[in-house]
């Protein structure tokens, strides 16, 4: 089966800036993937290459097996964009919005579909308001709506969740996860790392335009460590295991085991140094320790990763 | 095909939810212009011996008229969608550079045409205006328009802010139109002068479209279609060129 997304040596420089540097990666189809970095890693310097509103320096990328430069109508028709920028054309309302869209797209007759995501994202009552007049959130929406409009086998979404309210948010996740069930392709960026870690089944990690790290969840957060044990003392953490604290300090420790068996000797080692446990928690890392950790790295450690 | 079907009907779509601005406007202003200059020249002047001076202006206001409209219409559209973003709703489908280029222009043209009707109509509710041949009047009224409509893609494209625009038309359309005899004939004009109004396809166009209405021009009508129609094909030329390389769209 081909891959939804192939991408093959990206490079892109701005000026003297390098945004993207020898970026590769490939996402299957119905694939739910994430896209993470800090601001300014390439997120959307990438995306725009694949939807053709950039050209890459050097490298190739495929959409469904098109070659976005050769084959860039197939490409396009493969795939649906939810840019970053709130972007809105204030001359329409929803409802002319999308038809029109749908018609670059050069779909006719599309009235169906059309009714139907408004219906999804809540969009039916606004539907013959003009775009000036919508909030922030209903705007995102639309931008949404815009980019399903043409049915894509692949859909992605540059942060759509930001400056969104919790319930749109759940809803629109919802409404995501049912087109992935569905059998699309869904690729986000996000600075919520719990939405990704909720919701995607691969991760990429960028940072100064470089792959930093690539793999499913599970294995991210599997990797450095798999235990956190969070502690508050009465008593001083004895020296061996202070050089091993990564809490805050204020009498709050975190320590990073690699399995359970190292909790009996911890508590031991403890108890041997008079200290009085006043709370303890055992949690999983998440992806936010993860993220940190690799984006905290130095620079070689990084280039080695990639 | 759809996909500039739908182009087009955007961009007509687009200066129909404003006609105040985009029609009347434009119509009120070229009846002033006619007013007030048939007003002050009536009788002092008089174009081929036997043609009115107010009936003379109303070809040359008609097509003045044409022109900027045609260009205001794909160069503020454009420009407006890269400031506010919005031009990704036309980069991410699958248009094609001509697609994308006929879309622009030829609802530049309809709304060339639009004003354009709208001026005759004033006008010829004050002047007595013949109407020889049709057929010249449409070709003239096509090409100038899509030639403005093309160099105002032109414009919209290449430029980064909105007084650059309004800078293309200040200093190069204005004046090409002020130049090329909306309103004097260029036998009016010393001989040197003459010859440099010969090179202003804007003239061609002007003189082309009066052999519409009153039979009679300044150069052969032929010769007047061919200009326009070469300066059509090289700007157009350079506009779907632009577009090709997705210079200034595409980064
Ligand atoms: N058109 C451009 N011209 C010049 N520099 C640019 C351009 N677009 C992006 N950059 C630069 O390229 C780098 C990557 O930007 P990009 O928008 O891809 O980051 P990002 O990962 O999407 O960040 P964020 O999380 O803030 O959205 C940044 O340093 C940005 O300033
Ligand atoms: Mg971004």
């Amino acid at each position: 089966m081909v891959a939804a997304i192939e991408v093959r040596g990206i490079s892109k420089r701005f000026g003297t800036l390098q945004a993207l540097e020898d970026v590769s990666l490939e996402i299957g189809q119905g694939e739910f993937f994430a896209l993470l970095g800090p601001n300014g890693a390439g997120k959307t310097t990438l995306i725009s290459i694949l939807a053709g509103l950039a050209r890459a320096d050097r490298g190739q990328a495929r959409v469904m097996g098109y070659d976005i430069r050769a084959d860039y109508r197939q490409a396009r028709r493969a795939l649906g964009v939810v840019p970053q920028e709130l972007v809105f054309d204030p001359f329409f309302t929803v409802r002319e919005t999308l038809r029109i869209q749908s018609g670059y797209f050069g779909m006719r007759g599309n009235e169906a579909w059309i009714e139907e995501i408004m219906e999804a994202l809540d969009l039916g009552s606004k539907a013959n308001v003009n775009m000036r007049l919508l909030s922030g959130g209903m705007k995102r929406r639309v931008l949404v709506a815009q980019a399903l409009v043409h049915k894509p086998p692949v859909i992605v979404l540059d942060e759509p969740t930001a400056g969104v309210d919790v319930e749109l948010r759940q809803a629109l996740w919802e409404f995501i996860r049912r087109l992935n069930g569905d059998g699309h392709t869904v690729v986000l960026t996000t600075h919520y790392l719990e939405e990704a870690e909720a919701l995607c089944g691969r991760i990429a990690m960028l940072k100064l335009g470089r792959v930093v790290a690539l793999d499913t969840r599970a294995n991210l957060v599997r990797k450095p460590h798999s235990l956190n044990l969070r502690l508050r003392l009465s008593g001083r953490l004895p020296a061996e295991l202070a050089a091993r604290d990564h809490g805050r300090g204020g009498g709050e420790h975190l320590l990073r085991l690699r399995e359970y068996a190292e909790v009996e000797p911890t508590l031991t080692a403890l108890r041997s140094a008079g200290c009085v446990i006043e709370d303890m928690e055992l949690e999983q890392p998440d992806l936010e320790d993860v993220f940190l950790e690799i984006m905290r790295r130095p620079e070689a450690a990084v280039a080695g990763a990639a | 095909m759809i996909g500039f079907r739908t182009l087009f009907y955007k961009e007509v779509l687009r200066f129909r939810k404003v006609l105040t601005q985009t029609v009347a406007a434009p119509v009120l202003t070229s009846l002033l212009y006619l007013l007030v200059f048939s007003y002050l020249l009536e009788g002092r002047m008089r174009v081929y011996d036997e043609v009115a001076y107010s009936a003379f202006l109303v070809p040359g206001l008609v097509m003045m008229s044409m022109l900027q409209n045609a260009f205001a219409n794909s160069s503020s559209s454009l420009i407006q969608s890269k400031i506010t973003g919005n031009i990704v709703f036309v980069l991410l489908p699958p248009l094609t550079y001509w697609e994308f280029f006929a879309g622009y222009v030829l609802a530049a043209v309809v709304r060339g045409a639009a004003v354009g009707l709208g001026v005759l109509a004033a006008a010829w509710i004050f002047v007595d205006l013949p109407l020889r041949h049709p057929a010249w009047i449409l070709g003239f009224a096509f090409a100038a328009s899509a030639l403005l409509g093309a160099l105002g893609l032109i414009a919209g494209v290449a430029a980064d802010k909105i007084d650059q625009v309004a800078a293309f038309q200040n200093f190069l359309i204005m004046p090409m139109t002020f130049l090329s005899g909306v309103f004097y004939s260029i036998h009016s004009l010393p001989p040197f002068w003459q010859d440099v109004s010969h090179l202003n396809p804007f003239f061609s166009m002007i003189d082309g479209l009066r052999v519409g209405f009153f039979g009679r021009s300044d150069v052969s009508p032929l010769a007047s279609m061919g200009v326009a129609f070469a300066s059509l094909g090289i700007v157009s030329g350079i506009a779907l060129a632009m577009l090709k390389s997705g210079y200034k769209l595409r980064f």
